[in-house]
C-alpha cells in the first residue's frame, strides 16, 4: 500500500480535535505539498503574463505555460497542440458543445448521453438540442449499473452525432467498455466526448490510444488546483472549429472589420490564463507519476474491496452498482435515514462524505433514490480511515433511535 | 460538535412522527417549499379562517432535522392567530441565527421547537431546519 498522507498538509491538522478522514476526493481531492509549493514558486519566482512580454521574466512565464501543457499531453497521450486549457470540465463540454455542436447538430439528429452522466455532461446537451431542434437519446445502464453494449447498439444509430459519457460515473464508480462505444460510435459516423473528470485521477490514460474524439477532465480531482481543466481534441477537429470566448491572446491580426485566429489551442485560450493552475497541475501529474500508477492503481483496489467488504457485513446498509471495475466511489444509503443525516453523523466521527444527488439527478431518478451517500477514496486514504468509517457507519441507525 | 445537541430525542422521535402528515379539509393555501441542493421537500396545507389558523398539515420527504422541524413548528403554530404565529416565526429565526442566547425567555415560547436550538452551531444544516418556517411565512402572507 502506498503510505502518503505525510504529504498531504491539510490531513495533518485534526478536525474538531479529531483524525481527519476525508472521503470525498471524488468531489475534490486534497494537495500534495509539492502542488502546494510549485504554485508559490511559480509566483515567487516566474510570474509574468506569458505570451506578451519581450523580458526575460515574460518568457520564464511562457515557458512554464508551454512545459505544463507538455506534461498534460504527454500524461494523456495526447500532442501538445491538441490540449486546451479551461477553467475546469464544465467549460470544456461547453467549449464542445458551442463551438463544434451548433455548427454540426441539426435537427432531426440524435446527441446520445449516458443517463448517468453529471449534469456537466448533459445539460449543455440539452440546450444544444433545444437550439437546434436535435433530440437527446439516453442510454441506460443495466440492474447492475452497466452500459452494456446492447444498450449502446440500441440507442446509438445513423441519426446520432455524438454520444457523450463518463468514463467511470460519479456515483456508481463503474468503468464504461470505452472501446465498445467508440467503435459503436465511429461505426455509425458519431464522435465520441469522453468525460474523464472521475477517471483520471484512478488509472493512466491514452486518449490516441482510445481513440475518442474529444476527452475532458479537471485539474482539482487530479490533485492539482480548483479552476484549471483540460479539453482533449483531435488535432483536426480543434482546427475545424470556431473559437469558443473570443478577445486577448487568441487572435492573428485584428483589424477595424475582423480578426483572424491563433493556432489551435490557443485559439480558445483568450485572456489571461491560469498560469499558476496550470503549473499547479503539471506538479500534480509529475507527483503522481513518482508515486507510479500501478502503485495508485493497487492501492486504490484494495481500499475500495476493503470498504466494500466491511459495508456489506453491516445490516441496513444499501450499495448501488455491482461491477468488478469500480474505482474510488462507493455510493450507499442507510436505511430509514436521510443521506444528510448519514453525513452529519459521520462528520463528528472527523469523517467527511458526499450527501445528495451527486450532480446526477436523472440517474438518482433511475435509481428509484433520489438521494444516497457516496464515500470515495484518493491516494492518500489507509485501511485505519475505513476502519474508523465502518465503526462510525455501524453507528448510525441506533443513534437515530432504530433498533439496529 | 456534540451530535446529540442536534440529534436530540426531541428532533429523532419527531422526524417520525406521523402525527401532521395529512392533506387538510378545505386548506385555504398550499405550499411547496423545497432545498435543491438537498433535495428536502415539503408542501404544506393550511386552513385559515377568521385570522386563525384552524388547521395545518405537511406532505413530502427530507433529512431528519428538517421533518422534525416541520413537525414541530406544526405542533405550535395550529390554532394561533396569524399574528402571533408571525411573531412565534421571527424568535425561531432569532434562535437559529444566534441572535437569541439560550437562557433567553422567549424561546419559551418555541416549546418543543426549542430543541432545534443546536442548529444555530451547524451551518451546514441551518436550511434544514429552516424550510417549513419559510414556506409558512410565505403562506401567511398569500
Amino acid at each position: 500500500m502506498l503510505d502518503v498522507r505525510k504529504d498531504f498538509p491539510i490531513l495533518q491538522v485534526p478536525e474538531a480535535g479529531k483524525r481527519l478522514i476525508y472521503l470525498d476526493t471524488a468531489a475534490t481531492a486534497q494537495r500534495p505539498n509539492r502542488v502546494i509549493e510549485a504554485i508559490c514558486e511559480y509566483y515567487k519566482s516566474d510570474n509574468a503574463n506569458p505570451h506578451r512580454g519581450v523580458y526575460e521574466l515574460g518568457a520564464r512565464a511562457t515557458e512554464r505555460t508551454d512545459s505544463a501543457r507538455h506534461t498534460v499531453a504527454q500524461f494523456v497521450g495526447a500532442d501538445d497542440e491538441e490540449i486546451v486549457f479551461t477553467q475546469n470540465t464544465t467549460e470544456s463540454v461547453n467549449l464542445v458543445a458551442y463551438t463544434w455542436g451548433m455548427a454540426n447538430i441539426n435537427a432531426g439528429d440524435d446527441i446520445c448521453v449516458y443517463v448517468a452522466e453529471h449534469h456537466s455532461n448533459m445539460v449543455p446537451w440539452q440546450r444544444v438540442a433545444k437550439r437546434t431542434g436535435a433530440r437527446v437519446v439516453y442510454m441506460y445502464p443495466d440492474e447492475n449499473g452497466v452500459l452494456t453494449e446492447e444498450e449502446m447498439r440500441r440507442k446509438i444509430s445513423r441519426r446520432t452525432k455524438i454520444v457523450c459519457c463518463a468514463m467511470v460515473s460519479n456515483v456508481l464508480g463503474i468503468k464504461i467498455d470505452e472501446k465498445a462505444l467508440i467503435e459503436r460510435a465511429h461505426s455509425v459516423g458519431a464522435k465520441v466526448l469522453l468525460d474523464c473528470a472521475q477517471s483520471i485521477p484512478h488509472f493512466r490514460h491514452d486518449f490516441h490510444a482510445i481513440g475518442c474524439d474529444f476527452a475532458v477532465f479537471s485539474g482539482h480531482k487530479l490533485y492539482g488546483p480548483m479552476g484549471i481543466g483540460v479539453l482533449y481534441g483531435r488535432k483536426a477537429l480543434l482546427d475545424a472549429m470556431e473559437p469558443f470566448l473570443s478577445g486577448g491572446d487568441m487572435i492573428g491580426i485584428v483589424t477595424e472589420d475582423g480578426a483572424t485566429w491563433a493556432e489551435t489551442p490557443r485559439k480558445f485560450e483568450a485572456g489571461t490564463r491560469n498560469v499558476e493552475g496550470e503549473v499547479g497541475l503539471e506538479a500534480a501529474i509529475k507527483y503522481l507519476d513518482s508515486l507510479g500508477w500501478e502503485n495508485i492503481e493497487a492501492h486504490e483496489r484494495e481500499l475500495v474491496n476493503y470498504c466494500l467488504a466491511g459495508m456489506k457485513k453491516l445490516p441496513h446498509i444499501e450499495i448501488y452498482g455491482n461491477a468488478p471495475e469500480r474505482y474510488g466511489v462507493i455510493s450507499f444509503n442507510v436505511e430509514d435515514v436521510h443521506p444528510h443525516d448519514v453525513a452529519s453523523i459521520l462528520d463528528a466521527d472527523g469523517v467527511c462524505v458526499r450527501a445528495g444527488h451527486h450532480c446526477a439527478e436523472p440517474l438518482m431518478r433511475r435509481l428509484g433514490i433520489g438521494r444516497c451517500s457516496r464515500a470515495s477514496f484518493g491516494i492518500y486514504n489507509t485501511k485505519e480511515d475505513v476502519d474508523v468509517f465502518l465503526n462510525s457507519l455501524g453507528k448510525i441507525r441506533e443513534f437515530m433511535g432504530y433498533g439496529s | 460538535m456534540d451530535l446529540r445537541s442536534l440529534y436530540n430525542q426531541v428532533i429523532t422521535e419527531k422526524s417520525r412522527s406521523n402525527e401532521h402528515r395529512h392533506p387538510v379539509d378545505d386548506c385555504t393555501c398550499s405550499l411547496e417549499g423545497v432545498n435543491p441542493s438537498c433535495g428536502d421537500d415539503i408542501t404544506l396545507q393550511l386552513r385559515v379562517k377568521d385570522g386563525v389558523i384552524e388547521d395545518v398539515g405537511f406532505m413530502g420527504a427530507g433529512c431528519a432535522i428538517s421533518q422534525a422541524s416541520t413537525a414541530l413548528m406544526i405542533d405550535i403554530l395550529k390554532g394561533k392567530t396569524v399574528a402571533e404565529a408571525k411573531e412565534l416565526i421571527d424568535v425561531f429565526f432569532g434562535m437559529i441565527k444566534g441572535e437569541i442566547g439560550e437562557d433567553d425567555e422567549r424561546l419559551e415560547l418555541l416549546e418543543d421547537a426549542a430543541a432545534l436550538k443546536g442548529i444555530a452551531h451547524t451551518p451546514a444544516r441551518v436550511k434544514c431546519a429552516v424550510l417549513a418556517w419559510h414556506t409558512m411565512e410565505e403562506a401567511l402572507d398569500k
